[in-house]
């Protein structure tokens, strides 16, 4: 019994958990993916480094605060920064749609023209972040670390095995929830959030019921900024920031939009859900686990790990073409044009 | 001014460029733009071809050049003795379980009833993925064990490097054609995304299959198609040519040896551009244009669609691996850890872009403009970021201003292709449409 309850913490230790917050980020990411496809209509490749954008202003922030001394207590102060990252993230969104997408948006040009003006903005968004922050890795994580530590764990239980939660887990979970409840609530119960997804729905229509085209196109600026810095915060807490980590966050985002149908923000959620708990379940190493549950003598001699950390991108893309060739639509039936 | 006119003035304008590099710093400088310059013309051709004849939206262009790169490294490594001893068996054994596996699946995917076709596909492969995974986890333990500090690789062929060009294109071509299979059919941007995974995959492995690739430890020292510098400097003639020209030995050398490697990439650009426009004005040319400019109505007059993307997916690739091949030969080195999209998916795309998407002679202008504008700016950066601080008392802000120089480079180039994108969107030499 206690074997199987020391392998049962072992798991959750090392693969729940941490897979669970993973997959919270990678949700917050793809939805705002999936937000500026339904409503713009274009894949946005600058995504990953709007996320680096609005944590590299988060950090600045905290850093400020840290200097005069203001914290949050066992909260990270970084909470008490982002609001002045999403106001940073969504002037930029603005100011890059006045100038780039505008255009192409009145002129109907084709979605991959809108790609490729997506990968000019990537450019230029990753010379801006490397520019306020450099290419450095940065940690900006403060407070208590752990919610429950390993020692009090087993105090608590007795088992050999510890369990422990970092408080940054536990705040990106809250945080995620909180926000796409929010978000979920203004999409279907506010006027602006019917006429955004009217607006996605049938632009024509949309247009022809006098919902006004500019407004709903900067609502959904300022939901893309709002939840891409709390991505990339939440990121950032549980793990680090780094600007090339975040451009390379772009490949499980998008596998997790897709794969959760595109366009839909409930596919989003789940998408980067299961994205996220197949990339630790992969490239979690099994012998610990195994060991409490077989007899002794069958014991595993190797890691029994499917597939090396450095093949994690590999899950997104193997997810992502199963999807495609069972599913194309995705899980919840995305739009394919 | 007659679209011929224009081509040829930019063109002069290039030449004038990279000569004005000759004469206001070196001639050794001078070249070794130029090289990357033709490499990175071959490697927006091949993109040229995917994009521009097909529409077909790569952002994997990372992961083809890098696989041209390793095939250039196994055909022309000498090599290691006692590598396939030690784990040549089981290698070999892994990759009969690959094949097993593979024909397992295919034998599953005809026969199997249609419900069960994707669940039992799925788990043969996976099974079969296990038992590749027993015999190769020991070679590559043996293999990696023999001379760790200079090999722990298998090795090349010990062929000559040219060899390896071919080989490289090979390379990109296969892996192209799998992903080709997979993706193509599905709409552009899930193309796009199918592309940047496949790429991260490729470099994945390159990093940590250390028994194939030495991964991280990088292989150096990779033979070379042209006579090695040091060589030259010894030689009679080169002494009489650095006489003549009134400079010493060491830059006569080292310019006779990148002017031959120029003249190899340059050669490699024309076949590949002759080629590229011949197919261009062939049928099969105007059929791949009007697919691409009108799918549905191509379909309905009969043509394959998806055949002919996979194609021209294929083709496009095998010209970036061999680009990639070249690439490794002129460095030398084969670093997997030095590949990044930014510069070796993006900024090939912005010389696409940026020349003239369509166009050949486009996507060969773009690749030389782009690569000089890139190579330039950083100094050019360093030189700004200078002049606006030498006023500033040193602080922080000062460091700070001073270590960003290097990003000015990728904020020009965001703003190019954003400038092009809007007010030039058929680039510097424009497709041509023939009646």
């Amino acid at each position: 019994m206690d074997n199987l309850l020391n392998a049962l913490v072992l798991l959750s230790n090392f693969v729940l958990i941490p897979a669970i917050a993973y997959g919270a980020q990678l949700a917050l990411g793809a939805l705002g993916v999936t937000l500026i496809y339904a409503v713009l209509r274009f894949s946005n490749f600058a995504h990953g480094d709007t996320m680096a954008f609005g944590t590299a202003i988060v950090i600045l922030c905290t850093w400020w605060l840290q200097g005069h001394g203001i914290g949050l207590g066992p909260l990270p102060t970084a909470l008490l920064a982002l609001p002045v990252g999403i106001l940073a993230a969504i002037l930029l969104l603005l100011v890059t749609d006045r100038w780039v997408y505008r255009f192409y948006r009145a002129r109907r040009s084709p979605p991959v023209v809108l790609v490729m003006a997506s990968v000019g903005v990537m450019f230029i968004y990753n010379a801006i972040t490397r520019f306020i922050i450099g290419t450095g890795d940065q940690r900006f994580e403060d407070g208590a670390r752990f919610t429950l530590k390993v020692g009090d764990f087993k105090a608590l239980t007795g088992l050999e095995q510890g369990l422990a939660i970092r408080t940054s887990q536990i705040i990106t979970i809250v945080v995620m929830v909180v926000v796409v409840s929010a978000v979920f609530w203004f999409l279907q119960r506010t006027r602006t959030g019917k006429a955004m997804r009217a607006y996605s729905d049938n632009e024509d229509l949309a247009l022809l019921s006098g919902i006004n085209p500019d407004r709903v196109v900067m609502i959904t600026w300022i939901l893309v900024a709002i939840l891409a810095t709390i991505a990339g915060t939440l990121y950032g807490l549980d793990k680090s920031f780094r600007p090339f980590t975040y451009f390379q966050l772009l490949l499980p985002i998008f596998a997790a939009a897709i794969v959760g149908g595109i366009g839909q923000p409930f596919g989003a959620i789940a998408g980067g859900f299961v994205i996220a708990i197949s990339e630790v379940v992969v490239t979690y190493a099994y012998k610990g686990f195994l060991t409490y549950l077989v007899p002794e003598s069958w014991a595993p001699a190797g890691l029994v790990q499917m597939l090396g950390t450095d093949y994690k991108f590999a899950v997104s893309f193997i997810i992502l073409v199963i999807v495609l060739l069972v599913r194309p639509t995705g899980i919840f039936r995305g739009r394919v044009i | 001014m007659s679209q011929t006119m224009r081509g040829v003035l930019l063109y002069a304008v290039m030449a004038l460029l990279i000569v004005a590099v000759g004469l206001a710093q070196s001639w050794t400088l001078a070249l070794a733009i130029l090289n990357l310059c033709l490499i990175s013309a071959v490697m927006a051709l091949g993109v040229n071809i995917q994009w521009g004849y097909a529409g077909l939206f790569n952002v994997g262009i990372m992961g083809f050049a890098a696989l041209g790169g390793i095939g250039a490294v196994l055909v022309s490594m000498p090599p290691v003795p006692g590598a396939l001893g030690a784990g040549g068996v089981n290698l070999g054994l892994a990759a009969l379980a690959i094949v097993g596996t593979l024909g397992a699946a295919l034998y599953v995917r005809e026969r199997a009833p249609v419900s069960l076709r994707t669940p039992l596909g799925l788990a043969t492969v996976v099974a079969g993925y296990f038992v590749m995974r027993i015999f190769l986890d020991p070679a590559s333990e043996a293999i990696e064990a023999v001379d760790p500090a200079s090999a722990g690789y298998l090795g090349g062929l010990g062929l000559p490097i040219l060899i390896g060009w071919a080989v490289g294109g090979l390379f990109a071509a296969g892996a192209a054609y799998l992903v080709g299979k997979l993706t193509l059919g599905l709409r552009s941007d899930y193309l796009a995304i199918a592309t940047l995974g496949i790429s991260e995959i490729i470099l994945a492995v390159l990093k940590n299959e250390n028994w194939l690739t030495r991964g991280v430890k990088n292989v150096t020292g990779l033979p070379r198609p042209v006579p090695d510098e040091r060589v030259l400097q010894e030689a009679h003639w080169i002494a009489d040519l650095a006489a003549r020209f009134g400079t010493d030995t060491i830059t006569a050398a080292a310019v006779v040896a990148r002017l031959a490697y120029a003249c190899l990439f340059a050669a490699v650009l024309l076949i590949v551009l002759w080629l590229a426009e011949r197919a261009l004005r062939a049928p099969w040319g105007r059929m791949m244009r009007a697919i691409r400019d009108n799918r549905d109505a191509a379909e309905a007059m009969g043509k394959d669609v998806t055949g002919r993307h996979l194609q021209v997916f294929v083709l496009g690739s095998a010209v970036v691996g061999i680009a990639g091949a070249m690439l490794v030969t002129l460095d030398g080195q084969f670093t997997p850890g030095s590949y990044n999209p930014l510069r070796y998916t993006f900024l090939i795309w912005v010389m696409v872009i940026v020349g003239g998407s369509g166009n050949n002679w486009g996507a060969i202008l773009g690749g030389f403009l782009i690569w000089y504008l890139w190579v330039m700016a950083e100094p050019a950066g360093s030189l700004i970021m200078n002049r606006l601080t030498s006023g500033m008392e040193s602080g922080p802000l000062r460091d700070q201003m001073l270590a960003a120089a290097p990003h000015l480079r990728l904020f020009l180039m965001g703003l190019i292709l954003l400038l092009v994108l809007r007010f030039a969107p058929s680039g510097l030499i424009p497709e041509r449409t023939r009646r």
